[in-house]
C-alpha cells in the first residue's frame, strides 16, 4: 500500500497530515520526497542511522580523444554541451543525464561520471516508523532524479507514506506516481482551491485515485465544499483551523501526540483510505 | 553597460504557504511604476487577487516529446533499453514520463519514432487597473521544465518593459530548485517571507545558502510572528550575523485569510494595512537603494 500526500499549493499541511498518518499506521515507511525543503524529520524526529551521498550521472569528455565533430552537441536536447573547438564544455545544471551524447560519440571520447546532487538519509523513529528523506544539494536545479532515488531507496513492502513536494510539475509527478492512493491536502481559500484543481488534473492524467483533506477548514468559504459536492469528489476529512494545531506545528511537535483529537482524525483518515484501496483492487 | 532603469525584487520563502503571494500582491499594489510577474508557474495565485485584463496569451513549448508509430515499429525494444526515464513500456511512450531527450528517436533503427515540439503551458501578458503590466503563467498538468517557463515569461516582460518602469516585482515559487533559480536570475534583491515555525526556519536557512551562491542580497519578513514569539526570536538571531536585515514582522490576523477568501489583497480588504505595507515598501527601497 503506497499512499502519497500532495497539494499543489505549498503550506497547506501536507507534512503534518503525512506525519500524522504515519504515526497511526503500524510498521509503516515514511518517505519525504520534498527534497528541496524536507520537513518531515522535524515532526517525526527519527534517529538517523545512515546518511549517504546521492549522485547524478554526467558526461565527461576526454579532449584527447575528441575531434570536436559536434555530434554530442547536436544530440543534446538541453543545450548542456558547448563546442569551443578546443574543448567541449558541459553546463551540468542543464544535463538531464539521458546518456545520448555518450552513446552517439563516434570517437568514444565520452564516459559517464558521478556528480553529487544531494544526500539521502535513513532512520527510525521511537515508534518504529522507518524514515527516509533526501536533501537536494543547494544550487542543484533538478529535484526529480533525487526524488526517484529516495523512493527507490526503500525496497521492501509494507505501508509506504510518501510526502510530496508542492506544485504540479515534474517533481510532484515523480513523487506521486505509482501510488495506490493520493491524499490532496487543501485549505479553505481560493489559492488552495485553485491549486487543488490543478493537482487533480495531474492525478487524473496518471490515473491515481485520490481523496481530499481540507485543512484549516473554514465553513465561510463554501466554494470549495460546493465544488467537491458538485463533482462528487471524495472528501476524506475536514480539519478545522485551530490555534492549538498551529502552535503545536510551530514548535515542531507531532500533532497526534500533542493535539487533542488529532489522532482520532488520523485513524479515521487511515480507515477511509484503506477502504478506498480495497475498493480499487476489487474494481 | 549603463545601469538598468529598474530594480528587480523577487519574493521567496523556501517553505510553501508562508505568505509570499500575500506580501507580493500588497507590495505590488503600493509600488508605482512597476511590472509584476508571477513566477510560481506550477500553481500561480496572484491573478486570483488582481483585477486585470489580458492583452495577449502565448503558448509555451517547454521541450519535445517522443511518440512511437506502431505501423513502423518492429518491437525491437532498443528504445526502451536506452530510455533512462522509464518512459517507454510495451512500445508506447508515456507523455508524462518522457523527458524529451530524443535518445529513442535517434537510436530507433526503423525510423518509427517521431519527436515533436509539445505545448507545455501558457502565459499571459495582462494589464492591471493602473495600467501596469502583469504577467502570469500556467504550466500544463504534470509538465516539467518549469524553470524554462519562468525564464521565458521574464524574458517577455523585459522585452516589453517601458522606460518609466522603476520596479519589477516577482512573486516566486516555493523550494530552492530549478524554477527558483530561474526566478532569481538578474534580480537585485530578495524579500524572504518566513514564518515562526521549525520548518520555516529550516527552509529559510537552505534558501539563504542558495542566495549566497547567487550573491544576491536579501531581507526577511516574519509573517504571523506572534504564533510563536520564541521561534521569531530564533529567526532574528539567525539572520543578524548573516548580514540580512529584518524588514518587518507581521502579526497573525485572520483578516489575511478573509482577504484571500474574498479575492482581495490585504490592503484592499483592510485599509488599516495600507500604512503597514507602505512602511515595509519604503524600508525595502531604502535597503535596496543603499
Amino acid at each position: 500500500m503506497v499512499i502519497s500526500i500532495a497539494s499543489g499549493k505549498g503550506g497547506t499541511g501536507k507534512t503534518t497530515v503525512a506525519c500524522g498518518l504515519a504515526s497511526v499506521t503500524n510498521n509503516c515507511v515514511y518517505i519525504d520526497c520534498d527534497v528541496e525543503e524536507p520537513n518531515g524529520h522535524i515532526l517525526l524526529k527519527p534517529k538517523i542511522t545512515l546518511e549517504e551521498s546521492s549522485y547524478k550521472i554526467i558526461p565527461k569528455i576526454n579532449n584527447d580523444l575528441c575531434n570536436f565533430c559536434n555530434k554530442c552537441t547536436e544530440v543534446c536536447e538541453f543545450n548542456a554541451l558547448l563546442n569551443f573547438k578546443t574543448e567541449i564544455y558541459l553546463i551540468d545544471e542543464l544535463c538531464h543525464s539521458c546518456g545520448a551524447c555518450t552513446y552517439f560519440c563516434p570517437q568514444k571520447a565520452i564516459t559517464e561520471v558521478k556528480k553529487e546532487n544531494g544526500k539521502i538519509r535513513i532512520g527510525e523513529t521511537s515508534d518504529n516508523i522507518l524514515f527516509y528523506d533526501a536533501y537536494l544539494k543547494v544550487g542543484e536545479a533538478s529535484a526529480a532524479p533525487l526524488i526517484k532515488k529516495v523512493k527507490n531507496a526503500y525496497k521492501g513492502d509494507g505501508p509506504i507514506i510518501i510526502d510530496s513536494p508542492p506544485g504540479t510539475s515534474c517533481s510532484m509527478l515523480e513523487a506521486v506516481k505509482d501510488s495506490d492512493f493520493c491524499i490532496l491536502v487543501t485549505e479553505s481559500t481560493p489559492f488552495g482551491f485553485n491549486d487543488l484543481k490543478l493537482a487533480i488534473n495531474v492525478l487524473r492524467q496518471i490515473n491515481i485515485p485520490y481523496g481530499i483533506v481540507i485543512n484549516k477548514y473554514d465553513e465561510n468559504f463554501s466554494l470549495l465544499d460546493e465544488y467537491i459536492h458538485d463533482n462528487q469528489l471524495n472528501l476524506l476529512l475536514r480539519i478545522p483551523f485551530r490555534m492549538d494545531i498551529a502552535e503545536s506545528y510551530s514548535k515542531g511537535e507531532l500533532p497526534t501526540e500533542t493535539v487533542k483529537d488529532y489522532k482520532v482524525m488520523m485513524l479515521d483518515l487511515l480507515e477511509k483510505i484503506k477502504k478506498e484501496i480495497v475498493k480499487k483492487e476489487y474494481a | 553597460m549603463p545601469d538598468k532603469h529598474y530594480k528587480q525584487i523577487v519574493i521567496l520563502s523556501g517553505k510553501g504557504g508562508t505568505g509570499k503571494t500575500t506580501v507580493a500582491t500588497a507590495l505590488s499594489e503600493i509600488a508605482e511604476a512597476k511590472v509584476v510577474i508571477d513566477t510560481d508557474v506550477d500553481a500561480a495565485n496572484m491573478h486570483l487577487v488582481f483585477d486585470y485584463y489580458i492583452n495577449s496569451e502565448y503558448d509555451y513549448y517547454g521541450g519535445k516529446k517522443a511518440e512511437i508509430n506502431s505501423d513502423k515499429c518492429t518491437q525491437c525494444g532498443i528504445c526502451e533499453s536506452v530510455c533512462r526515464f522509464d518512459a517507454i513500456k510495451e512500445f508506447k511512450v508515456s507523455r508524462t514520463s518522457c523527458e524529451g531527450c530524443g535518445f529513442c528517436f535517434r537510436v530507433c533503427p526503423d525510423d518509427a519514432i517521431s519527436f515533436y515540439e509539445s505545448k507545455s503551458g501558457v502565459y499571459s501578458e495582462c494589464e492591471l487597473e493602473d495600467q501596469s503590466k502583469f504577467y502570469y503563467a500556467q504550466l500544463l498538468a504534470g509538465e516539467g521544465n518549469s524553470g524554462k517557463l519562468v525564464s521565458e515569461i521574464k524574458k517577455k516582460a523585459y522585452e516589453q518593459v517601458k522606460e518609466n518602469v522603476k520596479w519589477i516585482i516577482i512573486d516566486g515559487p516555493p523550494g530552492i530548485g530549478c524554477p527558483v533559480n530561474a526566478s532569481l536570475s538578474g534580480v537585485d534583491f530578495v524579500v524572504i517571507v518566513t514564518e515562526p515555525t521549525q520548518s520555516g526556519l529550516h527552509d529559510l536557512k537552505r534558501l539563504i545558502n542558495l542566495l549566497k551562491i547567487f550573491k544576491i542580497p536579501s531581507g526577511v519578513i516574519i509573517n504571523k510572528y506572534d504564533i510563536n514569539t520564541d521561534m521569531s526570536n530564533s529567526i532574528e538571531k539567525f539572520i543578524r550575523p548573516e548580514g540580512i536585515s529584518l524588514l518587518a514582522k507581521i502579526p497573525f490576523d485572520k483578516k489575511f485569510i478573509k482577504a484571500i477568501q474574498n479575492s482581495k489583497s490585504i490592503i484592499e480588504y483592510d485599509h488599516a494595512y495600507i500604512d503597514t505595507f507602505k512602511t515595509i515598501w519604503n524600508d525595502i527601497q531604502k535597503v535596496i537603494l543603499n
